[in-house]
């Protein structure tokens, strides 16, 4: 479950720089390694974590997010479709559908420790706050992964799947890899995440009115309150609207003191 | 070029100065208007030529100063509404006043900006301080003269054009027909008349029956300079689209689709992002349209649509890096790009408080930075370098010592001359060119 809600008063750039610090040796170190395999040359281990890397990168970006101001449209879709173009090669890879036939069971619950900050975030999770636009963008884009990952496996919903993909990567290349500050910090986000039962996360989004969620039903409801002016094509000529009136009327007044204040001085 | 002046646009509420975010010359030169993250507007206003020094053009000092955009509540999204000035439009001047559209993330402002160096005097009823005269004392009619007074120069909202755009508006362009003009946010075009602010038009939507299917955003747009039926918009996978307002009233299928084939071999995740075209300018010319990316800037011929007729690198060092830069947020920043007055030179700005100038006839290019120490007045720019590796010069820079956050989104190219305004961060920049109108 990529997000449910995002929290203002969680620290994240604590856990940003933890995170970015550990990233950016691996990212940097491995530039030319993702590169590299795209002409052809394919390490597997480091290309496959460099891969994933970059995958919870994205998918940690679309959650940090700005709470008070609505997030940048553009940013959002740009790394949306990074993580699409991942997660198909992942599939064409067979990474995806070989992760996904491994036991879904327990993980790294054993060695991860949840911090004061995880603990505040998923009660804020609980509490099913939400930001509108954004989750529903995000919601979107999990109802767009539930459409993709169905169509090439026929497992366990589309909502436990990515989950387990990372963490159980994550076992896979422990082996392997030494453990970075990276990984843990990527891991306790997970690992917060995916306590919560499927069951549970779907109560989450039950709480919440989903009328709330889509986005063009509540601004389509907030057109026609205000009447907006603006309408596809044609129709705006035949019905002549207004907008909220206090702008027009601000304006309106402005000119009009204008004009008292100079008959009045006169 | 010559550092000529340098402004700290200054926020006057004692948290300093706020951090410019457009910047526009008027159609003659004569104003430079910057807009910044406060919502407020400063307008420059060039210094006629002084006749004791022919060959000494005139400075850019402050002629007006004004909040165009206060932050809003969305109390419906429980979202706040930024007061940043997007972009800042003139209109063509038609009499004695002059006009601009300035817009935020969701509301455009006209704004009317008149200068008043006269006023009555010799009231009747009234006397100099304005206080109403005794009529008992009032023996004699006179007429009111005009006086000379200082210079006030006022400025007056004339037009909101509110409730338009459900996302956030990116861009604006004023029509050759000098009554429409259009706003652009991330998935709709709407077609406003100057004087209509309850209605609007739209004319592109790109927004998905599903948001689920969105992959696509609009990044730019403008209209031609000479031809009002036409305008293009670029968009986040890096292509233009021509469209003809004359085809129908909807535009959403293009007249010409302007689209460059990906290069197989620098293919990366990372690819359809610094593909996303972050600015359009149509040339003086209408002919060709030039278009930033994140790595390069590119002239397009209107009449050819498969490929860019010029691609000059910006900063070509930057693409081992882009996983650092993608993981910083770098990669997404918006470059914004300028024609000169003859169409010949090409500027675009860059990180590290560099920005570059391609010119299209020799093929020559140059890095200038925008810095207190390089420009001092009178001061001539030294052309600045980044080594990768290799050799290293005296004064190069290394890659890995560039300042990302020194960056400049922001630059504007005087319509006729060699002057540029360049927007560092919270710092204006103007620099001429006093010696040649070539570059050289």
């Amino acid at each position: 479950m990529f997000l449910t809600s995002v929290v203002p008063q969680w620290p994240f750039y604590n856990l940003d720089t933890m995170f970015v610090r550990g990233l950016k040796r691996k990212c940097i170190d491995g530039e030319e390694d993702i590169e590299g395999t795209l002409a052809g040359i394919k390490a597997i281990p480091s290309y496959n974590l460099q891969r994933q890397s970059l995958l919870d990168m994205s998918l940690v970006k679309l959650q940090l997010c700005h709470m008070l101001v609505e997030p940048n449209l553009c940013r959002s879709v740009l790394i949306a479709n990074t993580v699409r173009q991942i997660q198909e090669e992942m599939t064409q890879d067979g990474t995806w559908q070989m992760i996904n036939t491994q036991s879904t069971g327990q993980t790294s619950l054993d060695r991860l420790v949840s911090t004061d900050i995880l603990c505040r975030s998923s009660r804020e999770q609980a509490e099913g706050k939400q930001v509108p636009g954004y989750s529903n963008f995000n919601k979107d884009f999990e109802d767009d992964q539930t459409q993709d990952s169905s169509e090439t496996m026929s497992t366990a919903s589309s909502v436990q799947a990515p989950r387990n993909l990372q963490s159980n990567v994550w076992e896979m290349e422990n082996a392997q890899e030494n453990r970075g500050n990276f990984q843990k910090s990527l891991d306790q986000i997970f690992e917060t995440l995916e306590n919560k039962s499927p069951n549970s996360v779907e109560d989450l989004f039950s709480e919440v009115d989903n009328s709330y969620y889509d986005l063009d039903t509540m601004l389509t409801g907030m057109m026609s309150n205000t009447k907006m002016g603006h309408c596809d094509g044609l129709e705006t000529f035949s019905s002549p609207t207004t907008t909220t009136s206090n702008s027009n009327c601000k304006s309106d007044l402005n000119e009009l003191d204008h004009i008292v204040e100079i008959l009045v001085e006169s | 070029m010559e550092g000529e002046s340098i402004y700290e646009v200054d926020s006057g509420d004692g948290l300093g100065a706020d951090i410019i975010s457009t910047v526009e010359f008027n159609h003659t030169g004569e104003l430079l208007a910057t807009g910044d993250k406060g919502g407020r507007v400063v307008i420059f206003q060039r210094e006629p030529e002084s006749k004791n020094e022919p060959y000494s053009q005139g400075e850019y000092n402050v002629y007006s100063t004004f909040q165009s955009h206060e932050p809003e509540f969305d109390y419906l999204k429980s979202l706040e509404i930024e007061e940043k000035i997007n972009k800042i439009k003139w209109l063509p001047q038609q009499n004695a006043a002059h006009s601009l559209l300035s817009t935020n993330d969701k509301t455009i402002k006209l704004w009317k900006i008149t200068e008043r160096d006269k006023r009555p005097e010799g009231y009747n009823l009234k006397d100099e301080e304005g206080k109403l005269k005794d009529l008992s004392t009032v023996t004699s009619l006179q007429v009111p003269v005009l006086k000379p007074m200082d210079l006030m120069v006022e400025v007056t909202p004339r037009r909101i054009f509110a409730n338009g755009h459900t996302y956030h508006v990116n861009s604006i362009s004023v029509n050759s027909d000098c009554e429409t003009y259009m706003s652009a946010d991330d998935l709709r075009i709407n077609l406003w008349h100057l004087a209509i602010t309850d209605r609007s038009f739209n004319i592109v939507d790109i927004k998905p029956a599903n948001m689920e299917d969105l992959t696509e955003v609009i990044t730019a747009s403008e209209f031609h300079p000479h031809h009002c039926n036409l305008f293009v918009y670029s968009s986040s996978k890096g292509s233009l689209r021509l469209c003809d307002m004359r085809a129908s009233a909807l535009c959403d299928k293009h007249s010409k689709l302007y689209e460059e084939p990906e290069d197989p071999s620098n293919r990366s995740f990372f690819s359809e992002i610094i593909s996303s075209v972050s600015d359009v300018k149509f040339s003086h010319s209408g002919r060709y349209m030039l278009t930033r990316d994140y790595l390069t800037v590119k002239v397009w011929d209107l009449n050819m649509e498969t490929k860019p007729v010029e691609t000059y690198q910006v900063h070509d060092y930057l693409r081992s890096k882009l996983c650092s830069l993608y993981e910083n947020d770098c990669i997404f920043d918006k470059f914004e790009c300028a024609w000169n007055g003859s169409d010949s030179v090409i500027m675009t700005g860059a990180y590290n408080n560099f920005f570059r100038m391609f010119d299209r006839n020799t093929k020559r290019d140059v890095t200038l930075e925008a810095s207190r120490e390089s420009s001092k007045p009178r001061a001539i720019l030294k052309p600045r370098r980044v080594c990768v590796g290799g050799k290293r010069r005296k004064d190069d820079i290394s890659v890995d010592s560039l300042d990302f956050t020194k960056k400049i989104l922001h630059t504007a190219w005087h319509p006729t001359e060699n002057i540029i305004a360049i927007a560092a961060t919270n710092n204006l920049y103007i620099f001429q060119d006093k010696v040649n109108s070539e570059m050289h």
